[in-house]
Parts: structure tokens; C-alpha cells; sequence
């Protein structure tokens, strides 16, 4: 039945194949850390720098985006395929998300 | 039939002992409905003592504090412990077998999503024996719930906080089930309605009960733990409250009203005889309808003093809802059309509703005019409004879907006889009681009062609503005798009772042997059953697999004692902030313990399931499609 | 599903842990769960920002006074590499190499505890240097509930990664626990995103006021 697993014995170039290709994934994951790390490096010192609060925020709120983005894609895999439900949701969450931050900051009474 | 066969012979520890442990979802729909048919029981008793209070001028048949309590509990009985986990109930019951699946994709968690509801729920109701139930509302709204003494809101917080767990777990669930479980061939676009539906609200319940689970989350530690999130004097704000319970109040609604729509959808379709009309149409009106729902949700606070912007901006974004919902209505007011109807019960409800519900939408879009809403807000006028789409909405689809899948659940067929009685009490009760509130509110009665002075000519038209309120009870009263009597005379019936189903449901024996399916369908449409009834195929299904074993879960008494752990630890919770007992923050500490522990056990324990051996399924017999 | 079968690295397959319909369901519903807890520290995030500096009329305390980068900086780099090394477990969970995903599943819980450690740490500090406790006002309220939640979030994880660990020490990878491990994992990464938005819109965004 379904819940069956078929397992099947790779050849070995299908096998080296499939190791090289993890292999250079595994190297663009630890460039991705490297820029993830930059990227931290940037927003810390931006702030620490004393630049005045309307450059520092949008620039340190947009580095603090494109680090989700290399965590979801590189990280968790969200490139790889298979994910286009699982991450058409998690979109979903993130706009219902945006609302309620954008509400929060303005009609609130503050 | 054999599971029934063997139901009457095992004594009541057995079968009792098999309900607090199946993870099967045919029987824990029996058991939401069970459950949720007591609560609404609950909820109901209480809205007859609110109308029997209302009924005459000056009446001091409750006093003022009591009237809080009956009216706080009874809406939220009836939106969080009865309409929800009946909805629950045929969402269980019916949409694993319209996708042709054996289970859900969780077998574990649905169990467990129903004993967290119920355990929330019994910790809810408790508060009337332990010094007064919530009395703030069913809103709760913090201004109010901060200051109400004793300890009923902290019941609400932490009750609602448990059974919403469990609401949330049952949304990922049928979320999942529909994404992966469905048979070979059935595309999205071939999924029936119901199917549809519950796949959107399940979604809306993924993104909606986060915020209310925070919200109730900041209610508890305000209360009980010193925080001040709405404590003006320590700077809190009591606005975040309410857009926090709107952001899940609104969609709630949906979350309510999607699933009805589908169950109607399904009756329009078999008692027209025909396939719906503007299938397409429809499922897109619903994905924007799931859409829409999350982006309106400051409709009920106009009056908070948002400003002028902002409540332009949700206003035309409400009024843009009826678009979807009025494509809906046209392409079922088309699916009936040229059809050749039978009116039995089912379709009796589904008849009713759609003037009903077009009458709440229409007063809903008044409401969206923000200027106008200064007017109706918390008048009587609201109280109608959201009667005629909750009650003309969901109820009505409840109890049409309860006489529609009643055979599919149980194997006998409710009285039509009967059931017309009910639909024509409960119908007639439901506009007498509501239809006059629409005047009561414009004539200026506020909602939530307990009592009202005479002679300021409101004293008839709370008069009809009450004696209406009778009418609605007796319905619900012929219903349970018509249950009775059905179970008691117990004619079984055979695959397809309607003798119209078009969806797979209708393709196995009812009840359906606890493996659904013996063979896995093959989906070659849209209405898969009535493209091989229509076809002549006498096994009502095409298979896309010959029979071979059976994979099933295990049985599991885990979820009951996990979700019982959180009943133990809420009590701990409630009494920890009175100070002069020792014993909650052990009692806390033993309930988080239990409920831990079984987390535990449940991931240290291998549970792989067992399973059914071709041999034994060719053994059991008989054709599948046969009974 | 046998969990006896025994695997070398040229039968395991490509994606173990979406290779049972178990594991795919795992695979889905976590996805979905983490779209439900964005939108919960969304809430969080929003009332953090709405009662940020919120207090008693008088009050001393603000968020500009009260952080400190150093150890913000710090916290960021044990939590961002502990991501980096469970992506190595998965690495070696993918290749079959069941002790290597050990080792590195060991190294993330070790910098997730020094992690956990350092904000108990912080906590304290405020509490004792500062008398900024939990009910002190509306701001320290949704500070400690947002960040304590993270908290919280970053214990759950500890638990269940040496939970995993112990529990399949003596079994070595299989399908049944591919998908496992693989869900912590993600939860893991997933917990670093809500940290990067800790760290810019609390800690940062504090500091320049
Ligand atoms: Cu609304």
C-alpha cells in the first residue's frame, strides 16, 4: 500500500552525482552564513555608528528581510521542490502578519 | 455493518474505553457531534432564559449580574462549543471520504484537537459551579474583562485558550489531509464543495486563532500575573484587545459560515439532481471570500474612534465581501434552476436559507456604511444581524447536514416527516424571534441590557421574540425525538439513501467500514459517483489499486490524559493569583507535568500502526459496492 | 513502514524525510504550523511596537537606556551559527552519515543553551540593575512576553533535539526518524528568523530610539 517505501540501490554515478550535488549545496550554505553574518555585521555597526534613526531603521528593517530570505530559501530549503504549497501558506501567514504590524503601528491610539 | 455488529455486543467499559482512545475519524465526528450537540443544548438553554427574562418589561425573573453571565456564556457556548465542533463533526464524518482517503493525515491530533475542545469546554462550563461564569461578554472586551471580579473571566481565558489548541490542531489536520491524502485523480478542481470549504476555512483557522490565542494569552497574564498590556494606568492599551479579537473574530465568522456553504452546496446539488452550477465560480468566490475575511475585520470597531481613514477603508472593503457571497447565492439560485428538485429536508434547510442569509448579508452591508453603524452599533438591530447570518447561516446547515449525513454516520435514515417539523418550527421561531429585532434595534433598544422599561414601545415586539424563541426550542425538541425514535427503531440502510449522492461518500456502505475504502478510488471528475452511476458501474467506484493489505493507527488513551493534563493545570492557573492557598502552583505544576510527560511518551513510543491482511479483507466479503 | 530495514548510503534516498507519506505529512503540516506562529509573533511584535516605552506616568526606563549591544551581538552570533550547524546535521542526516548528524545536532544544542543562558543572563540583569520586572509597566510586560516567548520557543527546541538524540542514539537513521529530525531542524532555522527580527526591531531599533 501507499504507505510502502520503495528503496532502490543508486548506481554509483547516480550515487556520486547525488553526493556532489549535496556537497555544493553544503558550500552555498556556508557562503549564505558568511553574508548572513556580514549582514548582521552591517545592521550592529550602522546602529552602533550613530547614523541619524531615519537611515538606520529602513536600512537595518531591509537587511533583517533579505536574512529571512536567505534562512527560508537556503536554509530550510524553500527552493527545492515540493515546497509551493507548504510556502504559498507561509506567505500567507507573512501578509496577515504585515497587516497586523501596519495596524498596530498606526490605529491604535498612539 | 460488521463494526456496528460488534459495537452492540461489547459491553459499555469497552465501547466507552474505545471512544477515549479512537483516533478513527468517523468516531471522533460522533464524538464532536455528541459533544457539540450538548453544548448547543447548553448554549440553547441559556438563550431561552435570556428570552424569557426579555419577554416582559421590568422582569426580574434573573437579576442584572446573573443576565451578564447567561448572556456571556451563551454566545460563547455557541460559537466556540457548539457550532464549531459540529461543523467539526462533518468535516470529520464527510471529507476524508469525499477525497477518498482512509484517514486523516493525523490520526493522533484529531483525537487530540477533540479532547483539547472538550476539556476547554468542561473547564468552561465549570465556572458556573465555582463562583460565577465570565461575565464581560462574549467579546470580552478588555476595559471590561480586566475589571470584572471574581474569577469568570479567568474560565473564559483559560478555557478558550485550551479548546482553541485543540481548534487549531483540527485546522492544520484537515489542512494537511487535503493537500496530501486526496485519491489519485482528484485534482483540486475536482474536489466536491464541502471538500472546498473546509480546506479555506481550516486555512482561516491557521491564521486566525494565533492572534486570539494571544490575546487570551495577554487576558491571563494581566489577570493572573501581574502584566499590564491593557492596564491604562501603567501604560497599557485596551484598543489592542479589541483589534486582536477582531482579527480573529471576523474571520471566525467565515471559519463558520465557509463549511455551511459547502454543506448547502452539496444539498443544492443532490436534491436538484444536477451537478452546481458555476463550480469554478464558486470555489474562486470562496478563496476570496477566505481571502477578504482577514482584511475587514475593524468593521466592529467604527465606533472605537479610529478615524476617519481607516474606517473609510474598512468599510469599502467589507461592502466588497458581498460580491463573492452574492456570486455564491446566484450560482446556487442557477444550480436549482430547470433542476428536478425533491424537496426532503436537507433541501427544506437549504431553501430556507437563502433568503435568511441574504437578509444578514443586507443588513451587514448597511453596517459596513460606517456613518450608519454610529447608528446600529450595539443596538438590538446587530443582535438580529448576526442572528440571521449565524443562525440563517450555520444553524440552518447544521441541522440540514445533520439529516443529510445522519445515514452516512449511523446507517438509518431520520423521519422525513419529523424532520419537516422541526425545519417548520425551528424556521417559523427563528424569523419570529429575530426578524422583529431588526425594529427593536432601530427603535433604540441597546443590546446586553437585562431588563428595559415598559410602555417605550418595545414591550410586543420582545413579546413575539420570546414566544418565537419557544417555537425555535420545539423544533430542537422534535429533533431529539426524531433521533430517538430513529435510533430505537434502527433501519439500516444501504450505500447511497438519497439515492442521488454524487460524491464518494455516497459510494460505501454506511456507516463505512472503519478502513473506508477496502480498495483506493481512482477520480475521473468532478461528482466521481455520479459519473459511474451515470455510466452503469455497479461497484460505484473505479479503483486505482487492486486489494492488498491495509495500513491503520493504533489506538491511543494519550491524547485524552495530554489534554487532561491542561485541564488540571488551568485550575492551578485560575486560583494562583488569590494568594492564600497553597496549593495551585503545585496543581499548575502537576498539569503542565502530565501533560509534558505524555508528550514525551507519545515521541519515545514508536507508534507504527498495524495492519489489515488482504486475506482478512477478501475474507470479510461481499462486493464493496454491494451491502 | 519497517523500521528495522536497514539502509547504506546508496539505498537512502535523495529527501528521507519526505520519502514515507508520514514524512510528507510532517513535512506539510510543520510548514503550515510555522505559517500560524508568524502570524503569533506577529501580534507579539505589534504590541511590543504599540506599548514600547509605555509606562506609569513618570516612568524612568527606556528602551534606549535599558539595551546593550555587546551582548545582543553576541546572542545573535551563538544563535545564527547554531543554524549554520544544523544545517551541517542535515548535511549529514541527507548522506546517511547518522553519527556526524549527531555530533552537529549535539553542537546546536550547545550553543542554543549558551544562548538561553546569556538571556536568562539578561533578564536577571534588568530585573536586579534596573527593577525592570515583568509588572513594572506596559512596555516591560510586552518586552518580557515577546522575547520570552522567543525564549521559551529556543527551551522547546532543546528539549526536543536531545529528546531525538537520545531516543535514536542506539538506532541509528531510518525513514521513520528522517522526518523527524528533519521538522526540529526547520523549527530551529525557524526560530533564527524570529531572532534577526528580535534583534533589529527591539534590540536595534531600540538602541536609536
Ligand atoms: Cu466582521
Amino acid at each position: 500500500m501507499a504507505h510502502e517505501v520503495e528503496t532502490r540501490k543508486k548506481t554509483q554515478a547516480e550515487f556520486e552525482y547525488a553526493k556532489r550535488k549535496r556537497e555544493e549545496e553544503m558550500r552555498g550554505q556556508v557562503a549564505t552564513f558568511a553574508l548572513m553574518i556580514f549582514l548582521t555585521l552591517v545592521a550592529f555597526t550602522a546602529v552602533a555608528a550613530d547614523f541619524s534613526a531615519y537611515y538606520v531603521v529602513p536600512t537595518i528593517l531591509l537587511l533583517a528581510a533579505v536574512q529571512v530570505g536567505l534562512q527560508l530559501y537556503y536554509f530550510m530549503h524553500a527552493k527545492e521542490k515540493g515546497h509551493g504549497t507548504p510556502i504559498f501558506f507561509f506567505y500567507g501567514g507573512l501578509l496577515i502578519a504585515f497587516t497586523i504590524l501596519i495596524t498596530f503601528v498606526t490605529i491604535i491610539w498612539i | 455493518m460488521s463494526s456496528t455488529a460488534q459495537a452492540q455486543k461489547k459491553g459499555f467499559g469497552a465501547t466507552l474505553w474505545d471512544y477515549l482512545t479512537t483516533v478513527d475519524h468517523k468516531k471522533i465526528a460522533i464524538l464532536y457531534l455528541v459533544s457539540g450537540g450538548f453544548f448547543f443544548v447548553v448554549g440553547g438553554i441559556e438563550a431561552m432564559l435570556i428570552r424569557i427574562q426579555l419577554a416582559v418589561p421590568a422582569n426580574d425573573f434573573v437579576s442584572a449580574g446573573v443576565y451578564n453571565q447567561i448572556m456571556t456564556m451563551h454566545g460563547t457556548t455557541m460559537i466556540f462549543l457548539a457550532a464549531m465542533p459540529l461543523l467539526f463533526a462533518f468535516m470529520n464524518a464527510v471529507v476524508p471520504l469525499q477525497i477518498g482517503a482512509r484517514d486523516v493525515a493525523f490520526p493522533f491530533l484529531n483525537s487530540l484537537g477533540f479532547w483539547l475542545f472538550f476539556f476547554g469546554g468542561v473547564f468552561l462550563n465549570l465556572s458556573w459551579f465555582l463562583g460565577g461564569a465570565p461575565d464581560a461578554g462574549w467579546t470580552s472586551y478588555a476595559s471590561l474583562a480586566i475589571a470584572s471580579g471574581g474569577h469568570g473571566v479567568d474560565f473564559y481565558a483559560l478555557g478558550l485558550q485550551i479548546s482553541g489548541a485543540g481548534t487549531l490542531i483540527a485546522g492544520i489536520n484537515f489542512l494537511v489531509t487535503i493537500i496530501n491524502m486526496r485519491a489519485p485523480g482528484m485534482t483540486y478542481m475536482r474536489m466536491p464543495m464541502f471538500t472546498w470549504t473546509t480546506f479555506i476555512a481550516s486555512a482561516l483557522i491557521l491564521f486566525a486563532f494565533p492572534p486570539l490565542t494571544v490575546g487570551l494569552f495577554f487576558l491571563i497574564l494581566d489577570r493572573m500575573f501581574f502584566a499590564n498590556f491593557f492596564a491604562v494606568e501603567m501604560g497599557g492599551n485596551t484598543i489592542i484587545w479589541e483589534h486582536l479579537f477582531w482579527i480573529f473574530g471576523h474571520p471566525e465568522v467565515y471559519i463558520l459560515v465557509l463549511p455551511a456553504f459547502g454543506i448547502f452546496s452539496e444539498i443544492f446539488a443532490i436534491f436538484s439532481r444536477k451537478r452546481l452550477f458555476g463550480y469554478s465560480a464558486l470555489v474562486f468566490a470562496t478563496i476570496l471570500i477566505g481571502f477578504y475575511g482577514f482584511m475587514v475585520w475593524a468593521h466592529h470597531m467604527f465606533t472605537t474612534g479610529l478615524g476617519a481613514t481607516a474606517n473609510a477603508i474598512f468599510a469599502v472593503a467589507t461592502m466588497a465581501i458581498a460580491v463573492p457571497t452574492g456570486v455564491k447565492i446566484f450560482n446556487w439560485l442557477l444550480t436549482i434552476w430547470g433542476g428536478n428538485i425533491s424537496f426532503s429536508t436537507p433541501m427544506l434547510y437549504a431553501l430556507g436559507f437563502i433568503p435568511s442569509f441574504v437578509a444578514g448579508g443586507v443588513t451587514g452591508v448597511m453596517q459596513a456604511v460606517a456613518p450608519l453603524d454610529y447608528q446600529l452599533h450595539d443596538s438590538y438591530f446587530i443582535v438580529a444581524h448576526f442572528h440571521y447570518v449565524i443562525v440563517g447561516g450555520v444553524v440552518l446547515a447544521l441541522l440540514g447536514g445533520l439529516h443529510l449525513y445522519w445515514p452516512k454516520m449511523f446507517g438509518t435514515m431520520l423521519s422525513e416527516k419529523l424532520g419537516k417539523i422541526t425545519f417548520a418550527l425551528f424556521f417559523f421561531g427563528f424569523h419570529a424571534t429575530f426578524f422583529i429585532q431588526h425594529f427593536l434595534g432601530l427603535l433604540g433598544m441597546p443590546r446586553r441590557v437585562y431588563t428595559f422599561v415598559g410602555d417605550q414601545g418595545w414591550d410586543l415586539y420582545n413579546l413575539i421574540s420570546s414566544v418565537g424563541a419557544a417555537f425555535m426550542a420545539l423544533g430542537v425538541i422534535t429533533l431529539v425525538i426524531n433521533i430517538i425514535m430513529t435510533s430505537v427503531k434502527n433501519e439500516r440502510v444501504g450505500n447511497d439513501p438519497w439515492e442521488d449522492g454524487r460524491t464518494l461518500e455516497w459510494a460505501i456502505p454506511s456507516p463505512p467500514p472503519f478502513y473506508n475504502f477496502k480498495q483506493t478510488p481512482l477520480v475521473r471528475g468532478l461528482d466521481t459517483y455520479w459519473i459511474e452511476k451515470m455510466e452503469g458501474n455497479p461497484e460505484g467506484m473505479t479503483y486505482a489499486e487492486p486489494i492488498g493489505d491495509i495500513h491503520m493507527p493504533n489506538n491511543s488513551i494519550i491524547p485524552f490524559i495530554m489534554s487532561a493534563g491542561l485541564f488540571v493545570a488551568a485550575f492551578g492557573a485560575l486560583y494562583f493569583i488569590d494568594g492564600d492557598k497553597a496549593w495551585p502552583l503545585p496543581v499548575l505544576a502537576l498539569g503542565l507535568l502530565i501533560t509534558l510527560g505524555s508528550m514525551a511518551a507519545r515521541s519515545l513510543k514508536d507508534d507504527l500502526g498495524y495492519h489489515i491482511h488482504k486475506e482478512d479483507l477478501l475474507k470479510e466479503g461481499g462486493q464493496p459496492g454491494g451491502h | 513502514m519497517d523500521i528495522n530495514k536497514q539502509y547504506s548510503a546508496q539505498t537512502w534516498p535523495d529527501h528521507p524525510e519526505t520519502a514515507t507519506l508520514e514524512g510528507k505529512n510532517k513535512f506539510v503540516g510543520f510548514w503550515l504550523f510555522l505559517g500560524g506562529e508568524t502570524v503569533l509573533f506577529a501580534t507579539l511584535f505589534a504590541t511590543y511596537l504599540a506599548l514600547k516605552d509605555k509606562g506609569p506616568s513618570g516612568m524612568e526606563i527606556t528602551a534606549s537606556q535599558l539595551f546593550e549591544l555587546p551582548l545582543v551581538f553576541i546572542m545573535t552570533m551563538l544563535l545564527l551559527t547554531s543554524s549554520l550547524t544544523s544545517v551541517y546535521a542535515m548535511f549529514h542526516m541527507r548522506s546517511y552519515n547518522f553519527r556526524a548528524m549527531q555530533a552537529w545536532m549535539a553542537v546546536t544544542v550547545l550553543l542554543g543553551a549558551a544562548f538561553l543562558g546569556f538571556e536568562i543572563y539578561e533578564f536577571n540583569h534588568y530585573v536586579h540593575e534596573f527593577g525592570f520586572t515583568y509588572g513594572h509597566s506596559a512596555f516591560s510586560s510586552a518586552f518580557y512576553t515577546l522575547v520570552g516567548t522567543h525564549g521559551l520557543h529556543v527551551a522547546i527546541g532543546l528539549g526536543w533535539f536531545i529528546l531525538l538524540m537520545i531516543r535514536n542514539a542506539k538506532r541509528g537513521l531510518n525513514l521513520y526518524n528522517a522526518s523527524k529530525f528533519y521538522t526540529i531542524s526547520l523549527y530551529w532555522h525557524f526560530i533564527d528568523v524570529v531572532w534577526v527580527f528580535i534583534f533589529t526591531v527591539v534590540y536595534l531599533m531600540g538602541v536609536v530610539g
